[in-house]
């Protein structure tokens, strides 16, 4: 936790921009000061993307990404990093490499947990909670503008670890700054008084909306524009990405 | 034993609703209420006169007296092909347009892969003046131009689609993403019976009006309502959906499933889901579909635009699951060479979808007594330039 006590959390697509960054990545992002790491695995459907991560996660997969290769890659990981790493994916390649399979490599790994846009808290809780218990992961699950309080009730009862807030009815990396609507939902989740703190996610991408997202929450995610920023300068400059937010 | 979706949306272990939190309230709100609607009496009347003055339904059933001569066996061909815009796929956007305007919904959304469910749901839209985009793969609309003038000649607006494959999952993954940025006002008319529970059972039931047809027509023609088999051309699955709605849990009623083969099924340019693909999710859905062993959904490849779907819908894979469906796959040569017989036996030029299904009296023998039902589920007006590069007519 930094000094100012809101937690920045950082997004990168596994395999981009080559196969062998991966490690880097993760290294220089613990080095920069960052909290949390969602590493992406990458999915050739990724729906709840925008353009972004849509193009590197194509880039990934063409670059011979896989759920495999990803895992040797993360073997070493925690002797050179202690942050904590969540997966973030679509459910489709983690069903392929068999569900139980995959947790247990994420346990062995030193994975926190996952995130899974497309596996809806109710089939989670029925079929597969208990196997992610299992093997120690947590599920991160997500909240819209429009879920309802009955099931933010639902699901802060299901969540161990945190709620991933989606800021606004969008996909990644659509975000045109926060306004009112913005403010209202943060407030009214604030209210809310959930068990698990939260964290937003999408629409952030500099310092300014950084600061908007972390006043009622625990601390915000970047995807997209991290994604961007290692488009345009490469993984050597890190660093100056971070230092932008805060 | 029913072969119908439960209240979940699974037929068997297919189905379901996998969608990010986003789109939970779009998809809670139509499940709450699509069979409340779909019974209202003032919805169906409204259907039915539709389909009856607008679509032209009922379309005849058919004694194909001479493709029965040459195969010896008795077969009928439900003319779907006669429907206003050329094809089924109508029956379902009617269906539809109906419902967004009972949830007060004010802006369309579709996909579109060859364009045929492009030009039925522009046409529902401008016929409601309601607004219309269309997402199709940058690939597709390059490939299908006819059908993206005729959407625009109807008023909808035709977004390319230019991540991944620029092709039709593409365009379904650009519809869903406008769906997440556009959670309250917006409907998204999905073209066949696949995505999230509602919408393969939903889509199932707007196409069943086909068997319920076929029934009654059978009974006036053969004195009976059952035919031995319904045989229909599978890609997402809708026509197919709505030929076999009625029979599903009959025993009596074989239920055959054409998919395309492309060059072969074993060729890696094939769009034979049954054959090739392995259960996973796409779309939403809990499926059978193409994909790598890690995962990534795979490019299907087919002669014809409207089978390239790399899944089935969730009914279909339970049929071949179960075992009740039999599945046959036909590649390119066979179904062109089928769309040719039926054009030059029966005078009807059929779409290259539906010239797979035809192929079947060479894949298969039926006895003399046998009936079966041939679902003709689209003209071959749209298709006669790849008919005319195969034949060099």
């Amino acid at each position: 936790m930094q000094a100012e006590g809101k937690l920045l959390s950082i997004y990168f697509t596994a395999g981009y921009p080559s196969l062998e960054d991966t490690v880097k990545i993760i290294q220089d992002l613990e080095k920069s000061g960052i909290d949390m790491i969602e590493i992406g695995l990458p999915f050739s459907d990724p729906l709840a993307d925008g353009p972004t991560i849509q193009e590197s996660s194509t880039k990934a997969i063409k670059n011979g990404m896989t759920s495999k290769i990803l895992f040797d890659q993360l073997k070493d990981i925690r002797e050179s990093v202690s942050i904590p790493l969540l997966i973030m994916g679509y459910f489709n390649p983690m069903l392929q490499y068999g569900v139980e399979a995959f947790c247990k490599k994420c346990q062995e790994t030193g994975i926190d947990g996952l995130i899974i846009p497309d596996l809806p808290v109710d089939v989670y809780h029925e079929q597969y909670q208990q196997v992610f218990e299992k093997y120690g992961l947590i599920n991160v699950l997500l909240i819209t503008p429009q879920t309802s309080d009955e099931r933010i009730g639902f699901i802060d009862r299901v969540s161990k670890g945190f709620i991933y807030m989606v800021s606004s009815a969008s996909v990644t990396g659509s975000g045109e700054g926060f306004g009112n609507a913005q403010t209202q939902y943060f407030e009214r989740i604030d209210n809310m008084k959930l068990a698990n703190p939260q964290i937003v996610g999408f629409g952030i991408k500099d310092s300014e909306t950084f600061d908007q997202a972390t006043k009622t929450s625990k601390g915000a995610i970047i995807g997209s524009a991290f994604i961007k920023h290692l488009t345009k300068f490469g993984v050597d400059s890190i660093a100056s990405f971070v230092d932008s937010i805060r | 034993m029913t072969y119908h979706a439960n209240e979940k949306g699974y037929y068997g272990e297919f189905g379901g609703a996998f969608i990010p939190e986003m789109l939970y309230p779009n998809c809670e709100e139509l499940r709450h209420n699509y069979i409340q609607i779909m019974e209202e009496p003032s919805f169906k009347e409204e259907f039915d006169q539709l389909l009856k003055d607008y679509v032209g339904r009922p379309t005849p059933l058919y004694f194909a007296k001479r493709l029965s001569e040459k195969y010896g066996t008795k077969i009928y061909l439900k003319r779907e092909d006669l429907c206003h815009t050329g094809a089924h796929k109508v029956n379902n956007t009617i269906g539809q347009i109906l419902m967004a305007k009972k949830l007060g919904k004010n802006r369309i959304i579709a996909e579109t892969g060859a364009g045929q469910h492009g030009v039925a749901t522009a046409t529902v839209c401008a016929l409601m003046g309601i607004e219309c985009i269309v997402y199709m793969g940058e690939v597709d609309i390059a490939r299908q131009a006819p059908n993206v003038a005729r959407m625009k000649m109807l008023g909808a607006q035709v977004r390319p689609a230019l991540s991944g494959s620029r092709t039709l999952k593409d365009a379904t993954n650009e519809a869903i993403r406008d769906w997440i940025n556009n959670p309250v006002d917006t409907h998204y008319i999905i073209g066949s019976v696949v995505g999230p529970h509602p919408y393969p059972d939903m889509v199932a039931r707007f196409q069943s009006v086909i068997s319920a047809e076929i029934k009654w027509q059978l009974m006036e023609k053969e004195g009976r309502e059952n035919p031995d088999y319904v045989v229909a051309c599978v890609g997402g699955g809708s026509n197919a959906a709505g030929t076999y709605f009625h029979y599903l849990d009959n025993p009596d009623v074989g239920i055959i499933a054409v998919e395309a083969a492309g060059k072969g099924v074993n060729s890696g340019e094939s769009a034979a889901t049954s054959a090739l693909g392995k259960i996973g999710i796409i779309h939403g859905s809990k499926t059978l579909l193409m994909q790598t062993n890690d995962g990534q959904i795979t490019e299907p490849y087919s002669i014809s635009a409207g089978l390239d779907y790399p899944g089935v819908g969730p009914m279909h894979a339970h049929l071949f699951k179960s075992g009740r469906g039999e599945f046959i796959s036909v590649t390119d040569d066979e179904a062109m060479t089928a769309g040719l017989e039926m054009a030059q036996l029966e005078g009807i030029i059929p779409a290259i979808e539906t010239s797979h299904a035809f192929a079947i009296f060479d894949h298969r023998k039926f006895d003399k007594d046998d009936v079966v039902v041939v679902n003709l589920s689209g003209r071959g007006d749209k298709d006669l330039d790849t008919y005319i590069d195969y034949f060099k007519l």
